[in-house]
């Protein structure tokens, strides 16, 4: 027997994706380096079990970015990711110092769904077809922290610091040719203010864009993330200290934008 | 317990991760002989079908798995294996189940690849869903689907196009999201995998 909606018209079809809600998580040395506000953990530092409890809040996915800079970081790394894929029942992109196809096979076979890079392929562009070629689009996440200067806006590394004649467009699309699957798009002039996502840059972006668009730098309230899916519409909007000291708790901002009528894993 | 078929396509560490959390016992398939040791099986797969196929035919393993009478679950790329064919590299599949795998059209005017958590509608109490509302979102990453069909569909999702979220056909079941990524509601599929008579 089959029901009356699998017999609807096949082109009439909608959309029932989620709009995405991602806490990003910085790891230096196997330790969360922000500090985390929540009253039901046991070890604020321990990016697993601050994983975990994001997971039971309600998000659809978790950025690590890792800044360990010691010899040891592959191993401390491997052992975050491997501890993470057995905790946590939901998807999670693993990005920071990630310069070699063997770093991103021995995460991929560790449980990470995705790599996320960053200044790696501005300085190797072709890093990403490799990537792309290898484990497949899916698996490759193009982070870029963004700058507006004189009207224009350029590519920055190193966590912003340097500054680079690549016009941040004009980025984006090459690393959607070579065979990005998705890109998380930082605003350096938003970020850290609380003022809200920068969205008219991502509406602009996402106009364009045909891979998927996460939203990064801003967030401040729960109406900035209103803001940010109903002005751009990106797919997903990431966001560190608001989740982090408990500002926003993500089952009230999923309630909120589903009362607004954006699609949302409740 | 359930047979994983190991034919080095993707990385198994977050299946059997999820299958740990859930305490349900586990074991790898490598030549034929192994299918006897299990009562259901899983055929994981990640990235390109073709080739994932190939190394599939590689192992020696696809005469047994059409064989099987036992429950068979196949995810992801897994399940468009149990497919006759891919538009993906033009491949030639297993063809268990009378249906083909199409790349999402550019027509459709959604990204590709689909990804994130999408709404599955199952038609009917099929036990795989026990305990799974109707409309509970699933984690999918993929650049081609399984065409709906009214006989072989048991779940739909909807994204530019209805597709097959789900198919089954006799004891073969494939899925096209990632159940060990799906929190609880793909726990509780997994589950009810395990338990299929």
């Amino acid at each position: 027997m089959k029901s009356s909606i699998l017999q609807t018209d096949v082109i009439t079809a909608g959309n029932d994706l989620a709009k995405r809600i991602i806490p990003c998580l910085d790891v230096k040395d196997g330790r969360t380096v922000k500090g985390v506000n929540f009253v039901s953990l046991r070890d604020a530092g321990d990016p697993v079990e601050l994983a975990y409890q994001y997971s039971r809040q309600g998000a659809d996915e978790l950025v690590f970015l890792d800044i360990t800079a010691t010899h040891e970081r592959r191993k401390t790394i491997v052992e975050l990711v491997q501890a993470v894929a057995r905790q946590v029942n939901i998807p999670f992109t693993i990005g920071g110092g990630i310069n070699e196809i063997s770093d991103a096979d021995v995460l991929l076979n560790s449980g990470a769904d995705k790599i996320s890079v960053n200044s790696a392929v501005v300085r190797n562009p072709a890093f990403i077809d490799e990537l792309a070629m290898a484990f497949g689009k899916q698996f490759v996440v193009v982070a870029i922290d963004t700058k507006h200067i004189n009207g224009k806006n350029y590519v920055h590394l190193n966590g912003g610091r340097i500054a680079t004649e690549i016009e941040t467009e004009d980025w984006i699309k090459e690393a959607e040719s070579r065979g990005a699957g998705e890109i998380l798009l930082t605003s350096m002039d938003h970020d850290g203010t609380k003022a809200g996502f920068d969205n008219s840059l991502l509406k602009k972006i996402n106009n364009t864009l045909n891979i998927p668009l996460i939203a990064s730098g801003g967030a401040g309230n729960i109406q900035d993330f209103v803001d940010v899916f109903k002005i751009s519409n990106a797919d997903a909007a990431l966001a560190a200290s608001v989740f982090h000291y408990g500002e926003i708790l993500i089952p009230d901002l999923k309630k909120v934008l589903h009362k607004h009528k954006i699609e949302v894993r409740l | 317990m359930i047979g994983i078929v190991y034919y080095g396509a993707g990385n198994i560490f977050s299946l059997t991760a999820a299958l740990d959390r859930l305490e349900l016992n586990y074991g790898m398939i490598k030549k034929a002989e192994d299918f006897d040791k299990y009562d259901r099986y899983i055929i994981p797969g990640v990235g390109h079908a073709g080739s994932a196929m190939q190394k599939l035919e590689d192992t020696g393993l696809v005469p047994s798995i059409i064989a099987l009478k036992k429950p068979v679950l196949g995810i992801c790329v897994g399940m468009q294996l149990l497919t006759i064919h891919s538009e993906e590299g033009d491949s030639n599949l297993t063809g268990i189940i009378p249906l083909k795998t199409r790349l999402f059209s550019e027509k459709l005017n959604i990204k590709v690849p689909h990804t994130g958590w999408n709404k599955v509608f199952q038609s009917s109490n099929n036990p795989l869903f026990r305990n799974i509302i109707p409309g509970t979102h699933f984690y999918f990453v993929h650049s081609y689907f399984i065409e709906f069909n009214s006989i072989f569909t048991i779940a739909l999702a909807e994204y530019g196009i209805k597709f097959s979220a789900v198919i089954q056909k006799d004891n073969f079941y494939g899925v096209q999201f990632h159940p060990e990524k799906s929190g609880v509601a793909g726990e509780q599929l997994l589950k009810n995998f395990a338990h299929l008579v």
